[in-house]
């Protein structure tokens, strides 16, 4: 696939405590996603596939390694973390296996909320937040409170909060994991859609094998080391 | 958006019960404050409303308001006499306490100068000034007596010819206002028996002397009213107080009476000094201290709750740091909110004050300075009680979100 780098991740390396506790989290993870491909990453719990979000999603620091996003280095110990804050609200978007919307905003607010802090004023942030709810199929929903949806309704909220701020990644870790089968191929499908009409690389991991076939390219990641893996 | 009012509409139920106790909280630092300046005001309403420019009392006594000052009659007369003076009267001022409808009635006797003074500077509600020399009386609404009432007081009755409002003594009980001699009638009324043994001795002393024996008269007078014995002193008075002509200088005047030896003479400003550091000092500082005291635990309670809402939130603060909200953000949440209970507080507490307080059995005076004085501290608390809240943010990692 061609296009700019939406990601690019080299020598990627996550240790947890020193000396005999040391736990090596994730090794020398590379990866390298252009703008509109769809990545999926599999594992099995523990092998590091959360700790590479958190890496990725510049939460969590590396101990060793680089991360540049949208072709800006962001990840080499010297952006101080409001820098991180500040590049994180402007480029990235989150989606999680929780659907973990704002429990006292509504559906468009949670949206709207996002495109505020990237300075957005009120009134653009809102329609573009409906605008997206709207493309999302949960516009009619748009004024529920989050305990009023329904979990593919929330996840498609979480979506919509992830675009708001039109961002050159967006980062989902199990986000069909609380949903049903046709449901979560929905929600995969969805975030294919998105890369390609929105231009953003999305990386997302999971667990479901059935629809790998809506991905541009698959990793795997065992004892917390990356590698492309095949479709079988 | 305002993430601060959302939250707030989010959970009404809870945070409006919440700021009605935290603004009954502040009603009661209201209270005190208002109970301090009724006490202050109370205690100087007496002494502003008899228009006095100097307090003449006993030698060496703190006035008439503070301890006993007894002084004759006469002085009234002496002081008229002092250059600068234009005139002088009596001031009568003692407390009774009487049974009435079986009741106790605890009420201060004001004993007004007639003729000069009437009580037409006092503020009237009902009825009207003094029109005649006995028995009339002008009575605080406090009392609970009504407009043409009768009250037997020692041998006399007495009827409600005008009502007042807030004239209490410094103790809160209401004041009654005779002309002086009625208020010295009552202070100085004996029961018949007394007064018949009261002549029989002063009968039986002139017998045994040589000049009673040989002087019948003498006998007679003794056993009669002792106003008619030119030798017993009249009823004494509490203090004299005198007003000055327009232009005279109250510390000259008070100087030239300062070579009298038997009197203590005290400027307007200086009654008012010994009455709020003698006998109010204790209760206005006891009251200033419950008010500190109520101050710092609206404060902590505030700080608890404030914290307690922060917590609540915990998972959102993390949610909104991951998606990268600055922590001036998520600052303003916490802030907001706390100024925003603060501020709905104060607005629950003085309209809860504004009924309650006038039930109250003394008089809460809450001034607008004061007001603003609360509003101040009120702020302050919020925001004091809104770091707690706001350290707990911080210490958020936007990862535990995702947990």
């Amino acid at each position: 696939m061609d296009g700019p780098l939406a990601l690019e991740t080299s020598g990627l390396t996550k240790v947890y405590g020193s000396g005999h506790t040391e736990v090596v989290a994730m090794r020398d993870a590379t990866m390298r996603v252009r703008r509109g491909e769809v990545v999926a990453l599999l594992g099995p719990s523990g092998a590091g596939k959360s700790t590479f979000l958190l890496c990725v999603g510049l939460i969590n620091p590396p101990t060793r390694g680089r991360v540049s996003i949208g072709g800006r280095l962001m990840q080499d110990g010297s952006r101080s973390l409001g820098d991180l804050r500040r590049f994180r609200r402007e480029n990235i978007g989150f989606v999680f296996q929780k659907s973990n919307l704002i429990p006292f905003l509504n559906a468009v607010d949670n949206v709207q909320v996002v495109g505020e802090l990237i300075g957005r004023p009120a009134s653009q942030a809102r329609r573009r937040a409906m605008e997206l709810l709207d493309a999302l199929g949960v516009g009619p929903r748009a004024r529920n409170m989050p305990t009023q949806l329904s979990g593919g309704e929330q996840q498609r909220v979480t979506i919509a909060r992830a675009l708001a701020n039109q961002p050159s990644l967006i980062l989902a870790d199990e986000p069909t994991a609380a949903l049903d089968g046709v449901r979560g191929r929905q929600v995969m499908e969805l975030f294919r859609n998105v890369a390609h009409e929105h231009g953003t690389g999305v990386i997302v991991v999971t667990h479901d094998h059935r629809a790998l076939d809506v991905f541009d390219t698959v990793y795997e990641m065992e004892d917390g080391s990356l590698k492309p893996a095949s479709r079988a | 958006m305002n993430l601060a009012v959302r939250d707030i509409r989010h959970s009404l139920g809870r945070f409006t019960l919440t700021t009605i106790g935290v603004g009954m909280l502040l009603m009661v630092v209201m209270g005190m404050g208002g109970i301090y300046r009724g006490l202050v005001d109370d205690a100087l309403v007496v002494t502003r409303g008899v228009g006095a420019d100097l307090w003449v009392v006993q030698r060496d006594t703190r006035g008439p308001f503070a301890e006993v000052s007894r002084l004759p009659r006469s002085l009234v007369d002496r002081v008229a006499t002092v250059p600068g003076v234009r005139d002088s009267r009596e001031f009568v001022f003692h407390t009774i306490q009487r049974e009435h409808r079986d009741k106790p009635l605890r009420m201060g006797v004001l004993g007004l100068g007639w003729p000069i003074d009437k009580g037409q500077r006092l503020l009237l509600v009902a009825g009207r000034p003094l029109a005649q020399n006995h028995f009339e009386m002008i009575a605080d609404e406090s009392l609970g007596l009504g407009l043409g009432e009768k009250l037997r007081l020692g041998k006399d009755t007495y009827t409600v010819v005008g009502i007042t409002r807030w004239l209490v003594t410094s103790g809160g009980d209401g004041i009654a206002c005779f002309t002086s001699r009625d208020a010295q009638a009552i202070q100085f009324d004996e029961p018949g028996e007394s007064v018949r043994l009261e002549r029989q001795a002063r009968r039986d002393r002139a017998g045994e002397i040589d000049f009673g024996r040989t002087q019948p008269s003498v006998l007679e007078r003794a056993s009669g009213r002792s106003g008619n014995i030119a030798a017993l002193p009249g009823p004494a008075i509490s203090a004299v107080i005198a007003r000055l002509a327009p232009g005279t200088d109250a510390n000259e005047v008070q100087m030239l009476m300062g070579g009298w030896s038997d009197v203590t003479t005290y400027t307007q400003t200086q009654q008012e000094e010994l009455l709020l550091k003698g006998s109010v000092d204790r209760a206005r500082r006891q009251i200033l201290l419950f008010r500190v005291l109520l101050t710092v635990i609206s404060a902590v309670i505030m700080a608890l709750i404030i914290s307690t809402l922060t917590l609540d939130k915990l998972h959102p603060i993390a949610l909104l740091k991951l998606i990268g909200a600055p922590n001036r953000t998520i600052v303003g949440l916490i802030l907001q909110q706390s100024l925003i209970m603060g501020v709905l507080a104060f607005g629950v507490g003085y309209i809860i004050g504004l009924r309650l307080f006038p039930m109250f059995p003394r008089r809460v005076l809450v001034t607008n300075d004061d007001l603003i004085r609360v509003a101040g501290i009120v702020v302050v608390i919020s925001v004091f009680a809104s770091l707690l809240g706001i350290w707990k943010a911080m210490r958020v990692a936007p990862n535990e979100a995702i947990g």
